[in-house]
């Protein structure tokens, strides 16, 4: 399947930009959720923006973007409002507030749906879209709203770039200096919910938060900086968005924002397991060495203290061992393949049915036993 | 008005699946992991539509325990995410089950669009079709299926909690002395997470993925606000949660909205009741206790002013009723009202133009002092 192809659609390359900015923007925004640990705040804002949609329709009739995405981005607000409130008592816990306000506002949110649905108004037909999205049905004027949205938020958080680093930090330090942290928190709230409800119409209410924590996430294996990791967060994002959107409008019956989440777990995983540095792939290739340098250390620190055990007692065979016989040494486990590999080096050597230092494994052991302070 | 037999069946399997829901939500709230709740029950979805590919019968036994091998395998995921110290607990849930379920809608959307598996059912439930669904056993219909299913699950969740009351409670509300005595708190954790998982999928079934969240975390967080013993909060959470379902299946009547929404939405309002009106923790009842406790300091410093100062030259001036409050730097008002109260109370008494202590105003001005 070639995917570029569909680019050459005026329609195609309008949502995919659309989507794309979604994106992005979610990227830069879920870069301090997940630093700030609210990664699950967005799943909270998304579901809370629900009954705001359906109640900007019932409200105004109308089914445009901009009226509303006003009513979703009220609605998020308030959600997080009521989440931020109800966690000041000792009894609800931050886990509860989060699952009480998206699942009860969203409770809400289909109540009103279905309420417009069987009221048999014809004009409701697509409101359904914001459940799994449906970038498909973008309009270029949706994708100027959400782009010129988008934009606005990601300037703001440029400007304010040093006070929101210092709050997602140090919110301590941040009073300290006088900076209004309570206000700079409530505007990187509101900026969350603006991303959030920019990206209802191509990714939907349900799977939004991903779009938030799956690149952020990502972006976190690859760097320790906060600027880095936005801007790489805002790739990830953009190009989970366009990715998603473009497969979408190419496979037939792939609802946008499952494949844009997929996307975005796709670029998460691999940045889990390859990232230099932070990735478990490495990490793992790591301690495999690590084991084996222990192992054959062990090994042969074990051959030299049973030769200087026999040396008066005239082997046959020159001092060898068997494999049997260093099992129950320092390593612990079976040795063959540790003798193999230490063959391998020329440290150690075959001889009959067991093994033996050479000249150059002696020295070896011997400098590692006196690396160990046990030198007698 | 009156219920149709069709409608006491689904107000039935309302109720017993916000019952069981509650349950269960009670130690998910009580160890501080009710999003996993959110988790699980999206990640059911996946399971749920596996198993069907796989078996091609809805009814099937098979779907159950696949789905909640799901949501088993969704809690090993996040927490495996977590051990590898790259990403933390809320952004290991939020990788994880969106993932899930966007894998399911896939399936669903794709494969499975034209069994009654759609995405509708997914995040609605299909509680006003369950009574369609009959239960038949020799020739005879002994209800809808899904009644004897949720009440089977709910029987499992009661019979889970009675038999393991002892380590739920010590492991949930101290895991260190539990693992200390040899209870096995990883055991425990990976029941109820079976125990939730399993009552998800069946709770799926009615009111669809979110609205499980609900069911599971809005009643026990509004028991919490009210009780102070694991009993008392799992009885209140389970009556709460039958409450949200009895009065939103009212609700979802008369508008001819969706049920299971209207029951999440009735469990938000149960659960913002009680944080308004809980007697010990409630905010109304915090606002009182603290006007009581700002009147009764007011009171107990005029006490304390008049002590220092009765009986002594400067009394005329210190304790005249129309000057004390600028001794205090009270409002005027305000120290009228806190006179008034004290006078009403039998703390203070008016002997001229001056206020004066009667013995239990010096008394609570001597407890104050600490003399």
């Amino acid at each position: 399947m070639d995917l570029a192809a569909p680019l050459l659609d005026y329609t195609v390359r309008t949502v995919t930009l659309g989507t794309a900015a979604v994106g992005a923007v979610g990227g830069v925004l879920g870069a301090f959720a997940v630093l700030r640990r609210q990664g699950l705040l967005g799943d909270a804002v998304s579901h809370a923006a629900l009954p705001g949609v359906a109640l900007a329709f019932l409200l105004t009739g109308s089914k445009d973007l901009p009226v509303l995405a006003a009513g979703a981005a009220i609605a998020g607000w308030a959600g997080s409002l009521v989440v931020l409130r109800v966690v000041r008592s000792p009894r609800v816990k931050e886990d509860a507030g989060l699952g009480i306000v998206l699942s009860t506002f969203f409770g809400l949110g289909l109540v009103l749906l279905t309420f417009i649905q069987r009221s048999g108004d014809a004009a409701q037909a697509g409101l359904d879209r914001f459940l799994f999205g449906q970038a498909a049905t973008l309009l270029e004027s949706d994708v100027r709203t959400v782009t010129g949205v988008g934009a606005v938020a990601i300037v703001l958080v440029l400007l304010l770039w040093k006070e929101f680093k210092l709050v997602s930090f140090d919110p301590g330090f941040a009073a300290g200096i006088g900076l209004p942290v309570r206000a700079l928190d409530t505007g990187l709230t509101l900026l969350t919910v603006a991303a959030v409800v920019i990206g209802l119409q191509s990714v939907g209410v349900v799977l939004m938060s991903a779009v938030l924590v799956a690149p952020a996430a990502a972006a976190r294996q690859w760097t320790d900086r906060l600027g880095p990791m936005v801007w790489i967060s805002a790739g990830f994002g953009a190009a989970s968005g366009a990715a998603g959107a473009l497969l979408s409008s190419t496979v037939d019956r792939l609802p946008t924002g499952p494949a844009v989440v997929l996307c975005a777990t796709a670029i998460a995983a691999a940045s889990l397991a390859f990232a230099p540095r932070r990735g478990l792939a490495w990490a793992a290739v790591a301690a495999w060495q690590r084991r084996r340098r222990i192992h054959s250390e062990a090994v042969l620190i074990d051959m030299l203290a049973l030769e200087s055990g026999h040396a008066t007692m005239h082997h046959a065979d020159e001092n060898a061992h068997s494999a049997e016989v260093l099992r129950l040494g320092r390593a612990g486990v079976d040795p063959r393949r540790t003798l193999a590999l230490l063959a391998a080096r020329g440290l150690v050597r075959a001889v009959g049915g067991g093994f033996a230092l050479t000249d150059a494994g002696r020295d070896e052991a011997a400098r590692l036993r006196g690396g160990d302070g046990g030198a007698r | 008005m009156t219920l149709t037999g069709g409608q006491v069946e689904v107000l039935a399997i309302a109720t017993l699946t916000a019952v069981a829901c509650a349950v269960t939500g009670t130690f998910l709230v009580l160890r501080r992991v009710a999003m996993l709740s959110d988790a699980i029950s999206h990640a059911v979805l996946l399971g749920i539509v596996v198993a069907f590919l796989a078996v091609r019968d809805l009814g099937s036994p098979l779907l159950l325990v696949g789905a909640a091998a799901t949501g088993l395998l969704t809690v090993l995921l996040v927490e495996a995410l977590v051990r590898t110290g790259r990403v933390r607990q809320d952004a290991s849930i939020g990788l994880v089950f969106p993932a899930l379920f966007s894998i399911g809608v896939i399936l669903v959307s794709r494969f499975a669009g034209d069994v009654h598996l759609d995405t509708d059912a997914v995040l609605l439930g299909e509680l006003a079709f369950a009574p369609l669904d009959r239960l038949v056993v020799a020739g005879t219909d002994l209800g809808p299926r899904a009644m004897w299913e949720m009440a089977a699950i709910l029987l499992a969740d009661v019979a889970f909690v009675l038999l393991f009351y002892k380590e739920l409670k010590l492991t949930t509300f101290d895991a260190g002395l539990a693992a200390a005595f040899g209870f096995a708190p990883a055991a425990m954790h990976y029941g109820l997470m079976a125990l939730v998982s399993v009552t998800a999928v069946g709770a799926f079934d009615a009111v669809g993925s979110v609205l499980v969240v609900a069911l599971m975390v809005a009643p026990p967080a509004a028991a919490w606000m009210i009780a102070n013993s694991l009993p008392a909060m799992i009885g209140l959470s389970a009556a709460f949660g039958a409450v949200a379902a009895v009065t939103g299946h009212a609700a979802a009547r008369e508008l001819d909205a969706s049920i299971a929404g209207s029951m999440a939405a009735a469990a938000g309002l149960v659960f913002a009741a009680a944080f308004l009106v809980s007697p010990s923790h409630g905010v109304l009842a915090a606002i009182a206790r603290r006007r009581r406790q700002r009147w009764a300091f007011a009171e107990a410093t005029l006490a304390v002013h008049l002590l220092q100062h009765q009986d002594r030259p400067e009394a005329a001036e210190e304790c005249r009723a129309d000057r004390v409050h600028r001794h205090l730097e009270w409002d005027a008002a305000f120290t009228g009202q806190v006179v008034r109260r004290a006078v009403r109370r039998g703390m203070v008494a008016r002997t001229g133009p001056c206020l004066g202590l009667t013995a239990a105003g010096r008394s609570l001005a001597r407890e104050y002092m600490g003399l």
